[in-house]
């Protein structure tokens, strides 16, 4: 067995596969292996605000695709008609028959989507791209037309989500093969490649020819379990990356080195643990990853695969950057980002979503939409009495004629939607009884939710600040999840925990939707906004959070958690206009019947 | 149409396998509803199922009315023509019909003919896609996504089996009795508790855990990607052992017997585990059946109705949201209780 470091014989000036590859090279690599097999590989999620290094990187993409190839780039709010095709209005209209319009993901058949602002797609709107994308074709069946067209193609989703709770959704991150993050890539790294559309087409030639062996396919499925990645298609694509990695390079053969580069830039990204460690998992974590050394247990002893896997792996951790590294290290499981909703903006939309209450008359005006369909048929039925009419005053006419009785609006039911939104205080000895409540109450909450629809989120603040532990969500599943492990004890960060509360109430709001804030807490704040400790500031910053909540005119109630209700809790209530609530002994039950008075 | 991957090829997820052949066998049980893991073939199974299913027999008209069937069955357009003799009949695929997300009110339930409006004025029924599934099969992915008004005038349908519209003057009733199927993931939202129940079957899918099953799943995968023609040539024998066990027990289904100890036991698990209704009792008998049927087995025994309980049963337990065991080993718990497993 060759090492991985080592370059093949076959390969140009360009080494591949090293541990020592930069960022930027591998972005690039990741978008040519995209190029050379794009359906089987999906395409490319790709993290990083907009700025010279993401179009740069889009401008290699762009240029590595063969003469000819479609591209589209899908905006945050596009509409059904427009992504999956429908009636178009203007050709019906001359035609005098119903002329189809093709959707943006039939266009980009054979070649690649662009989904700008990917991290606040609607799921709805994912949901219908990832099953075109799984099908391979668009299944239309929207204002009287029904037909099945090809769409396949790949996908670059730009994600321009901060920190940990913004991103792609998983539905759609499980279905691209590479994970790119270009946020500390600097602009000067950022340098022209050394592929072109020639050598693309070129691998493509060679793509069918290409065959991972079983000893292969065994490394990158346990290089796959042993970082603990759920999901298969992560070592499907792996295999992919594989083929098309040999591909670029001129070969037919599979080589360790190739290996090397899925497990780089498709298993890597993935990785939610690492393989168990000889070093116990409490001591500090080394600076250099150490060789996992523990035998995972196969069946049958293969040498090969094994040694293989073992540089898999080794190349895989090597792309996994230092500061996760050092967590998955300790044996902290990477919580898995599940984000299961997007971020889309309803409130551009209100009047236009919901669910459609009949038909009416009526003029398109500022926020009504045409019905263009139920115009049409309107005034269908009158068209050889008009043309007759237009006939008898010597006129001639072959196309529809529309008169202003027959424009049809939609009318849409939006009914706001509630998000309730709990800030449970998780500091000090008896948190976890609190939380086991507010646990509880969440998940009566959420039962009750499946036919009302609505949603709830939780904030936790303990230690120093404040954090989301849920975001908003109907899925009990997730809340669950979330639920099940939050330690508790430290200070008590009242005012952080205020702030990011009426943080999440307000950009429900700005969404169109209705939030409820509840703030769970004995009132005894002691940890300042800076993180700080003192009492005294820390009351006054949290009174002022308090008084903000007010000036938004947030709905929002103070739950008293503390054995003897006190003042302060009081307060607090007064300072935000909240209804106060002593619960010494809130159970799940009445918090519950609490929160739906409030609402 | 792309190439759907082979059923017989799909790699282990027996119970979702076993839950989509029994919900062919016997169309009355109502369905089945795959929850979970993204990356589990979901619809790859449902796919590859619809593509093997035995021919049906079907007068030539828009709904593929059955020439066998009773008056209400019938389209009014048979049901006049079967007055004056019987029916000309052929046979046609089973219809298997996607109901997409974004598909618009009017292409589900039918509406006026637009085109025939357009050019001739005339006003005509243009049937929509619960016309095109009846006597098959009506596919919903991301079933937990379908807008609100979809999924209402669906469980009316669902439950009535006919469908009517009434719109732009029009008055129309026609027969739409279709074997539900749908797939989603729980992280995208819960489904609304009246949908979950017209299923008649709920399968939860993981993704597998062990070395050997991964790695043929992703084997098997790559082949196929590769050379999708061949591939499927390569299964069209294993498909066609699927297709004629199916043909095989739909035949034998009316002559399995049920004795009266198994239904009893059937009873005594529901009451154990407390479900709403008796739709929950006839789900485990009518699967239990189906799967004996499936075996060649004459009689349906306790292990026939241990292999079914959990797929008819986990999605009609009252949810206890303060009870942390999922509803699978709350079933699993119950019978083996019931039945000393």
């Amino acid at each position: 067995m060759s090492n991985p470091a080592a370059i093949p014989e076959s390969a140009p000036e360009r080494p591949r596969g090293e541990a020592g590859v930069s960022r930027w090279e591998d972005a690039v690599l990741a978008a040519a292996l995209m190029s050379v097999d794009p359906v089987g590989t999906g395409g490319v999620a790709l993290r990083s605000l907009a700025g010279p290094v993401r179009d740069q990187w889009l401008t290699i993409m762009r240029d590595l695709q063969p003469p000819g190839t479609p591209m589209r780039r899908i905006p945050l709010h596009v509409s059904d008609g427009r992504l999956l095709g429908g009636l178009d209005l203007a050709a019906t209209l001359s035609a005098g028959r119903p002329v189809a319009e093709r959707g943006l993901l039939v266009e980009a058949n054979g070649g690649i989507v662009e989904l700008a602002m990917a991290e606040r797609i609607a799921a709805g709107t994912a949901a219908r791209l990832t099953m075109a994308f799984d099908s391979g074709e668009v299944v239309l069946e929207r204002d009287g037309l029904a037909m099945r067209s090809p769409a396949r193609f790949a996908v670059v989703a730009l994600d321009e989500g901060v920190g940990d709770d913004e991103g792609l959704l998983n539905a759609l991150l499980d279905r691209l093969a590479f994970h790119q993050d270009l946020t500390h890539i600097r602009v000067h790294e950022a340098v022209a490649c050394d592929y072109d559309a020639d050598e693309i087409l070129a691998a493509r030639a060679l793509l069918p020819a290409i065959d991972v062996s079983e000893a292969q396919i065994e490394a990158l499925c346990s290089t796959a379990l042993a970082l603990g990645i759920p999901s298969l298609r992560a070592s499907i694509f792996a295999a992919r990356a594989a083929c098309a990695a040999a591909a670029l390079d001129g070969r037919t053969e599979v080589t360790d080195a190739d290996l090397a580069v899925a497990g780089r830039l498709v298993l890597a990204p993935r990785a939610t643990m690492l393989p168990p460690m000889e070093q116990p998992p409490d001591e500090p974590p080394p600076p250099e990853p150490e060789e996992p050394d523990q035998e995972q247990d196969k069946g049958e002893d293969q040498q090969e695969p094994k040694e293989l896997e073992d540089q898999v792996l080794e190349a895989a951790k090597a792309a996994i950057p230092a500061d996760l590294l050092a967590q998955l290290q300790l044996g902290k499981l990477r919580r898995s980002r599940a984000r299961a909703t997007g971020k889309a903006g309803a409130v551009q939309n209100a009047p236009l979503r919901g669910r459609p209450a009949g038909v009416l008359r009526g003029e398109p005006r500022a926020g009504l939409r045409l019905n263009v369909v139920e115009t049409l048929r309107a005034a269908a039925p009158w068209q050889r009495l008009r043309r007759e009419e237009i006939a008898r005053f010597g006129g001639e006419s072959n196309r529809i004629e529309i008169r202003q009785d027959d424009f049809r609006i939609t009318r849409f039911k939006h009914r706001s939607e509630t998000t309730t939104i709990f800030v449970v205080d998780a500091s000090g000895s008896s948190a976890l009884h609190r939380l086991a409540e507010a646990k509880g109450a969440v998940e009566l909450l959420l039962a009750d939710c499946y036919v009302r629809r609505d949603r709830v989120a939780l904030v936790a603040f303990r230690g120093q600040f404040a954090e989301v532990l849920l975001p908003p969500t109907r899925s009990l599943v997730r809340a669950k999840r979330s639920l099940a492990s939050l330690p508790g004890g430290g200070g008590t960060p009242l005012a952080s925990g205020i702030d990011l509360g009426m943080m999440l109430a307000d950009s429900v709001k700005r969404r169109g939707g209705t939030p409820i804030l509840i703030i769970m807490t004995d009132g005894r704040a002691n940890v300042a906004r800076d993180g700080t400790g003192g009492r005294a500031r820390a009351n006054e910053d949290a009174l002022s959070a308090a008084r903000l909540v007010r000036s938004v005119e947030i709905t929002s109630l103070v739950i008293d958690t503390s054995p003897r209700p006190q003042q302060q809790g009081r307060d607090l209530a007064v300072e935000m206009g909240a209804r106060y609530l002593p619960l010494p002994h809130a159970d799940a039950t009445s918090l519950t019947h609490a929160v739906r008075a409030a609402g | 149409m792309p190439i759907p991957f082979p059923f017989s090829a799909v790699v282990a997820q027996e119970e979702m396998k076993r839950s989509l052949l029994i919900a062919a066998i016997d169309p009355s049980i109502g369905g089945v509803l795959v929850f979970g893991d993204r990356g589990t073939g979901k619809s790859t199974a449902i796919r590859g199922l619809a593509a093997l299913l035995p021919k049906m027999r079907a007068v030539d008209c828009v709904y593929n009315c059955d020439p066998e069937a009773g008056e209400d069955a019938l389209c009014a357009e048979c049901r006049t023509k079967r007055a004056k003799g019987p029916l000309k009949s052929r046979m046609v695929p089973v219809p298997v019909v996607d109901l997409p997300l974004g598909a618009t009110e009017d292409r589900v339930i039918g509406a006026l003919d637009l085109e025939r409006a357009l050019t001739k004025g005339e006003k005509a029924f243009e049937p929509g896609l619960l016309a095109r599934a009846h006597r098959g099969f009506l596919y919903i992915d991301e079933v937990n996504l379908l807008e609100d008004h979809l999924v209402d005038s669906l469980l009316d349908v669902a439950a009535s089996g006919e469908n009517l519209v009434e719109r732009e003057g029009l008055s129309i009733r026609h027969p739409a009795r279709f074997v539900l199927v749908g797939s989603g993931n729980p992280e995208e939202g819960e489904l609304r508790p009246q949908l979950q129940d017209r299923f008649g079957l709920s399968v939860e899918v993981k993704t597998p855990q062990d070395l050997p099953t991964r790695m043929k799943v992703v084997r098997l995968r790559d082949e196929f990607e590769r050379d999708p023609p061949a591939f499927v040539a390569k299964w069209k024998r294993q498909d066609g052992k699927v297709r004629s066990q199916i043909q095989k027990a739909r035949d034998f289904l009316p002559t399995v017997e049920v004795p009266d100890a198994t239904l009893e036991q059937a009873g005594r698990l529901c009451i154990k585990l407390g479900t709403d209704g008796l739709r929950g009792e006839l789900t485990v008998i009518r699967a239990a059946r189906a799967l004996a049927a499936l075996k060649g087995d004459a009689v349906v025994l306790d292990a026939h109705l241990v292999q079914v309980a959990a797929s008819a049963l986990r999605h009609r337990l009252r949810r206890d949201p303060l009870d942390e065991s999922g509803s699978t080993s709350r079933v699993q718990r119950a019978v083996g209780e019931l039945f000393g497993e």
